[in-house]
């Protein structure tokens, strides 16, 4: 499943009933370099979203967030993000990070085939909505060291 | 490269897959992890509240139910000597069901067969209250669950199911409790996940609480769909976790945050 990266641009077509609400998109290398909404995302959004609990990302990560008392350590520090990752490798990570890792623990946030029980609650779902991918990836890439 | 090395990583762990299980000189009680004062709260008879779910165990222990008119005590006496050890022994099998049962079931089936009385719902007081009582007897002593070898098959269902990833964050047990255990997750310790203390006074829960009721926890924590209480699944997943808690003192009714 990783060939496809290394072989260079691999467009994504979501297959049937429940991804229908998936936007397509394409990986070129290790990288989405197109946004999955076609407009740019709103870096203060995306803060918020990052330190919100139901986001989950700082129950792994931590970051520069002083004001949150709970932060993770089962994954690096996201400070910096933007000056290690283009936008299209932190759309990408966030997208499906499995693709870089088939032994992450980080889940895909915008991926609903191949996954097991999921609950009934969050069924035929991505974790978070392209709107939100591309906040978060504003977001990130701002973080410069 | 940095992407090429990520994929050389991705090769080393899954030829690492099936690894074995932490070695009982490194095997962490969750007790271990915990803040003093918790810990005091544990050792303290008095201030342990899982204590009040023991005394009211006692009393039911003694009390004579429904048709039958006969009380725990009728049949097995002075629970000091006659539960002493059997805690750590479950889940075991069960003859009549071809399949391991918990202690919970246990008690349930004598409730049935030999009180004549209705089985006690999940989480209910009492069923915790004899629960917490029964295993009470047993503090101290090691763990030995999984040594019948007819549980075999279950214990292997019951791995399978802790090394599997699911849910919508797609991920396993063995994720965190085996890969991740010294790790902090949004500030929270992650322990080895080994279930010395059932049944426990969680803080967070205020109230005493099954083993079967933190897996669940677990399993929508991943946001799958959890199992219902007294599935088979839940019961493979408690063996599991026993057996490789094998040696391990138990501690219930035990303190967590
Ligand atoms: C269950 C744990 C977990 C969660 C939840 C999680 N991540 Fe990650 N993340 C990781 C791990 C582990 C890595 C390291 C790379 C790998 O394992 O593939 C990582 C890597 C990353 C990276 C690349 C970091 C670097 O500089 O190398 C970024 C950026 C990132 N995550 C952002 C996020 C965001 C944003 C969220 C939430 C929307 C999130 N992660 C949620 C575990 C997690
Ligand atoms: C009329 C007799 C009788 C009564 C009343 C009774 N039991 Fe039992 N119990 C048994 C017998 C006999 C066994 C052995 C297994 C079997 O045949 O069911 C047993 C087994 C057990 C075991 C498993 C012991 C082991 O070594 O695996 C536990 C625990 C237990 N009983 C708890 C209770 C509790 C708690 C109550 C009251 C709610 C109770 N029993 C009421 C007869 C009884
Ligand atoms: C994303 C991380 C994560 C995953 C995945 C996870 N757990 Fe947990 N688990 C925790 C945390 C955090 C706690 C609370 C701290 C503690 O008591 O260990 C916990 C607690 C436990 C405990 C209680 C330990 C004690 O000392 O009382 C057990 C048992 C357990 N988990 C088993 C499981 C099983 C079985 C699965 C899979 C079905 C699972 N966990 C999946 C994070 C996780």
């Amino acid at each position: 499943m990783l060939d496809p990266i290394l072989a260079g641009v691999l467009l994504v077509l979501p297959g049937c009933a429940t991804a229908a609400e998936l936007r397509s998109y394409a990986v070129t290398g290790d990288a989405i370099p197109q946004s999955l909404t076609g407009m740019a995302g709103d870096a203060a959004r995306g803060r918020a979203l990052v330190v919100e609990r139901s986001s989950t990302c700082i129950l792994c990560h931590n970051g520069p967030f002083p004001e949150q008392k709970f932060q993770g350590d089962l994954a690096p520090d996201l400070s910096g993000s933007g000056s290690r990752w283009s936008e299209g490798q932190l759309r990408l990570r966030l997208v499906d990070a499995s693709r870089l890792n088939a032994e992450t623990i980080m889940p895909s946030y915008y991926r609903v085939d191949g996954l097991t029980r999921v609950g009934t609650l969050w069924r035929g779902k991505p974790i978070l909505s392209a709107e939100q991918i591309e906040d978060i990836v504003a977001y990130l890439a701002s973080l410069r060291e | 490269m940095r992407f090429l090395g990520a994929i050389a990583t991705a090769l080393l762990v899954v030829g690492a897959v099936g690894a074995a299980e932490i070695p009982l000189a490194e095997r962490r009680s969750g007790y271990s992890f915990m803040k003093p004062d918790t810990k005091t709260m544990q050792d303290d008879d008095t201030a342990n509240p899982g204590m009040l779910w023991v005394l009211n165990g006692e009393t039911l222990w003694n009390r004579k139910t429904s048709a039958a008119d006969k009380a725990c005590a009728d049949c097995h006496g002075n629970a000091r000597a006659s539960m002493k050890g059997v805690a750590a022994r479950y889940p075991a099998f069960d003859k009549a069901t071809g399949r391991p049962i918990d202690l919970e079931q246990r008690i349930n089936s004598c409730r049935t067969n030999h009180q004549q009385a209705t089985p006690l719902p999940f989480e209910s007081r009492e069923l915790l209250s004899l629960t917490a009582f029964v295993a009470r007897q047993s503090q101290g002593a090691p763990i030995e669950t999984g040594a019948d070898p007819q549980l075999a098959p279950f214990v292997a269902k019951g791995r399978e199911l802790y090394m599997q990833r699911q849910g919508q964050l797609n991920l396993g047990c063995a994720n965190c409790h085996d890969d991740n255990w010294d790790k902090r997750l949004a500030g929270a310790a992650i322990t080895q996940g080994h279930p010395t203390g059932y049944p426990l006074y969680r803080l967070e829960w205020q109230s005493l609480g099954s083993l079967q009721r933190r897996l669940r926890a677990c399993i929508t924590g991943i946001r799958a769909q959890a199992h219902d209480y007294g599935a088979p699944e839940l019961v493979e997943l408690e063996l599991y976790l026993m057996s490789r808690a094998r040696g391990m003192a138990m501690e219930a009714p035990a303190v967590r945050p």
